[in-house]
């Protein structure tokens, strides 16, 4: 449900009182240079820094499921889709997986979507299970570290653990075979089974040129303090609140629905604030690019019993801390980096991807695997998984 | 038996999506295995069964009774593990999802250094909702501060002042068309000069309206009478205008000059467009021109058109956003009902360029100082001129503002009173009114039966008087029939 898994990753409250710089490609002067852990990384370059090898699957795993349901395209997991493609005409796809450092594995597990539109995962388990099984009989490179030197991209709801409710998704865990991998996810909670170390957090996807079509001009005086567009209430699973986001979104909603400085609704949102300061309120939250985009300072954390609190903490920030707040996310760079652009540019979502799995190389030696030795065990997982699929 | 029963009915009434289907497989898959879930269990049953009789959740008037914590309304998750496995029995008991049992084993998950907790949470809800008022100021603060950041980033660099000249006079709705310029101008973020130009010479009725400004005023008189005919005025204004060009050239006044008629409507983006002028800059005007319309107006105009659109006056461009010519007004249509003196109730025409639609650079008028030579001395103009543009040798010099003309920044509009109507001077009743005379016996011709109701300005003034004297009660009757709409709003301000 894709709802749901807005909350974990990406449960942001927009305000709008932004400067921005331009949207051109023009260097503003005026914005902040974003460094990361490990300096300036967004702006680096994965080409040369590490080669990927793509699995050829049969068909039934991508494609066809694709051309089944088109709508896969546009809903919130297309990142998925978007990074085979992505990967296929890279250069650093390599043909030979002999010098791989990375193999990836493209299957389309969130494209079974209901007849509204909302992705199910009952199936996804199997799917993957079958394409490990695949991959690892036919080619010899899972084998030899039992996938420690893949990566899966499993933009869902909690992940790896293929499922939508919370309760559910925990108590599946992380899909056995896939421990070793390196998983991109949009899910991020710390301390939460389906997230592992190691793992990259990437942001959902949006149509980029939806969001460029809605976006408020530069210029425009922010008259707005605190705007948010979404749900509150998930009428359909938990219409009372308290499971949905934690009962934050709820709070939320309750305490500051007359207030005049907050412009909430759940409408759709018809315009993009394109420099918002924002605002998380979710325990333990793991944002996207944590390791590269220093989130803290740009952003602003909220604990989630403080969300009544959410006027007086968000007055009382000085006026300074908020503008330096909006210069580093004027950052064009900041910005390139949350969009999946077709075709992709520098320094947008995808590059990231590919620079925080170059950032792991060199594979330690241990994660290859003598000669039969085994580690996952294939046969734990519920017992509805072990079907083929 | 019974108690799947009912949590299957719990489950349905509460969700009606399929996908809801999973609790309930998980909770027909978790076994019960010990009397004192069991227990939770039956009590569990006989709280859904509650509910289903009671028609509203029972759990939570159950759970506000035990509920210690005034501020929060619902429950909230916890932050040791001790009260966490204590409530989460009591979690389980409350008839809030059938999978009670299952956030134990989670229990083993979210280890101690985390504060997340599976399962419901409690929705938080402050006890005094309303915002503060000192916290509200701040974010006031905040979002100007912000502002004042994006006008320095992205507004104008280095705004030039700006030179607003006004040509006015006294009457009764000068102080109504007055107000609204100088509250506009007084939103100014640049630095502002007021040239108020006034016909009759200088009154104090001006001179206390424009004191209220704040602004940085320079109030001159001209030695004429305001005619009565439009065409005499705009005459009179075209010359007023220049008188103040002339001032603007004597002082050596340096910035960007705009004219400001009293009665037009300018909006704050036209202050920072005309920022953007090199010498000679025009902009597009709408023009109000369909005043009060007759019926013969509505009867020709429904044939034609739903909404015809509002004319502008203004630069024209062509295809590479040079200036290509100019839009002006189409007087065909009103040829012969368009309104000559003042207080006609016919149409005002506008002229066909109008000076409010110009701005120009200060330093044109200068005497000396380098300026381009397409430009006329205003000294050496024989007559007066219609427009500015009788003040450059030629047109095309023009520089189109507000995206070629495509937007437009202000709006022209003349409405005036009655020739004979009057007006407390300064508008303030002083001394207060002791004796009233209704207003049919004032000299005042009579007045047309088809005016609306609210036309005359002065009833409103003297009705809260009327509690004085008894003579208007009469009068009051008689008028009963003719003005109802008018009875109604005055006897709701005196009060009977």
């Amino acid at each position: 449900m894709p709802t749901k898994m807005r909350e974990w990753s990406w449960g942001f409250l927009f305000i709008a009182y932004a400067i921005a710089s331009s949207i051109a490609a023009e260097r503003n002067p005026w914005t902040e240079r974003i460094s990361g852990s490990a300096g300036d990384v967004l702006e680096d370059d994965p080409v040369g820094k590490l080669k990927v090898y793509v699995y050829e699957l049969p068909s039934k795993y991508n494609k066809k499921i694709l051309q089944k349901d088109p709508r896969c395209l546009s809903h919130m997991f297309a990142a998925e889709i978007y990074m085979h493609r992505f990967l296929l005409a890279s250069p650093v796809r390599t043909l030979n997986p002999e010098e791989a450092d990375w193999f990836y594995t493209p299957t389309y597990a969130t494209c079974d979507l209901t007849p509204t539109g909302l992705p199910l995962p009952f199936k996804s388990p199997r799917m993957v299970r079958s394409a490990v099984q695949l991959i690892s009989s036919s080619w010899p490179y899972w084998n030899r570290t039992e996938g420690a030197d893949h990566f899966f991209v499993v933009p869902h709801d909690f992940g790896p653990c293929f499922h939508y409710q919370e309760e559910k998704a925990i108590e599946r865990g992380i899909l056995p075979i896939l421990q070793r991998a390196t998983l991109v996810q949009t899910f991020g909670q710390r301390n939460h089974v389906c997230l592992n170390e190691g793992s990259i957090t990437i942001p959902p996807y949006a149509p980029p040129q939806k969001m460029q079509a809605r976006k408020i001009p530069l210029d425009t005086p922010r008259s707005i303090f605190v705007y948010f567009r979404g749900l509150f209430y998930d009428v359909n699973n938990d219409p009372e609140g308290g499971y949905y986001a934690r009962g934050a979104r709820a709070a939320v909603w309750e305490n500051f629905k007359n207030n005049p400085l907050f412009d909430i609704s759940t409408e759709h949102p018809t315009t993009y604030y394109e420099d918002m300061q924002r605002a998380v309120f979710s325990d333990d939250i793991v944002l996207p690019f944590a390791d590269a985009i220093p989130w803290e300072e740009i952003g602003v954390f909220v604990a989630e019993e403080d969300v009544p609190k959410l006027d007086t903490i968000l007055t009382s920030i000085p006026p300074e801390v908020i503008l330096r707040k909006q210069r580093l996310l004027a950052n064009p760079s900041m910005k390139r980096a949350m969009l999946f652009p077709q075709p992709a540019l520098p320094g947008d979502a995808f590059h990231q991807i590919l620079n925080g799995l170059a950032r792991k190389l060199p594979h330690q030696k241990s994660i290859y695997l003598k000669p039969g030795e085994k580690i996952l065990n294939w046969t734990a997982g519920p017992v509805g998984d072990l079907k083929p699929w | 038996m019974k108690l799947s029963v009912l949590q299957q009915s719990y489950l349905n009434r509460r969700s009606n999506s399929f996908r809801s289907s999973g609790p309930l497989d998980s909770s027909s898959d978790s076994a019960i295995k010990s009397p004192a879930a069991i227990f939770w269990l039956v009590l569990h049953g006989l709280s859904c069964l509650i509910s289903l009789v009671l028609g509203f959740r029972f759990s939570r008037l159950v759970f506000l009774l035990f509920s210690t914590s005034y501020t929060n309304l619902y429950t909230s998750p916890f932050h040791s593990s001790s009260e966490l496995a204590k409530t989460l029995d009591f979690h389980s008991l409350l008839p809030t999802n059938p999978v009670g049992n299952v956030p134990l084993p989670s229990l083993n998950n979210t280890v101690t250094n985390s504060r997340v907790v599976v399962g419901r949470h409690g929705i938080r809800i402050r006890p005094w909702p309303h915002p503060n008022p000192v916290e509200v100021m701040k974010a006031h603060q905040i979002i100007e501060r912000v502002q004042t950041e994006q006008r320095l980033q992205f507004g104008v660099k280095d705004p030039r002042k700006i030179i607003v000249v006004t040509p006015t006079y006294v009457r009764t709705f000068q102080a109504l068309h007055l107000t609204g310029v100088m509250h506009s101008l007084m939103l100014v973020p640049y630095d502002l000069v007021w040239i108020v130009v006034e016909a009759g010479g200088i009154s104090n009725e001006t001179a206390s309206l424009i004191a209220k400004s704040g602004l940085k005023t320079i109030h001159v008189g001209f030695n004429q009478r305001m005619p009565n005919s439009w065409d005499q005025r705009h005459k009179l204004e075209s010359k007023m205008r220049l008188r103040a060009l002339r001032i603007i050239r004597e002082k050596k006044l340096d910035g960007i000059i705009m004219f400001a008629d009293d009665s037009n409507m300018h909006s704050m983006e036209l202050f920072d467009e005309i920022q953007n002028v090199k010498w000679f800059g025009a902009v597009s005007v709408g023009i109000l021109a369909n005043s009060a319309s007759t019926d013969e107006t509505v009867d020709q105009k429904k044939g034609e058109e739903e909404n015809p659109p509002m004319p502008v006056q203004g630069p024209a461009c062509n295809v590479s956003n040079m200036l290509a010519g100019w839009h002006t007004f189409n007087t065909l249509p009103f040829a012969g009902r368009s309104a000559v003196y003042i207080d006609d109730r016919a149409t005002v025409l506008p002229r066909m360029l109008e000076w409010s639609g110009f701005v120009l650079n200060s330093r044109l008028l200068w005497k000396d100082g380098d300026k381009p030579d397409w430009i006329k001395d205003i000294d050496a103009l024989d007559g007066d001129i219609e427009n500015p543009l009788g003040l450059v040798k030629v047109p095309s010099v023009v520089e189109p503002l507000g995206s070629c003309g495509r937007r437009v920044l202000l709006w022209w509009l003349r409405v005036e009173a009655r020739a004979d109507s009057k007006f407390p001077p300064r508008w303030i009743i002083d001394p207060p009114l002791e004796i009233t005379v209704p207003s049919k016996r004032t000299p005042w011709p009579d007045t047309p039966p088809e005016l609306p109701a609210n036309e005359k300005p002065v009833i409103g003034i003297q009705e809260p008087t009327l509690m004085h004297t008894t003579k208007t009660r009469t009068s009051r009757s008689k008028r009963r029939s003719k003005r109802k709409h008018d009875e109604a709003r005055a006897d709701r301000r005196t009060g009977f």
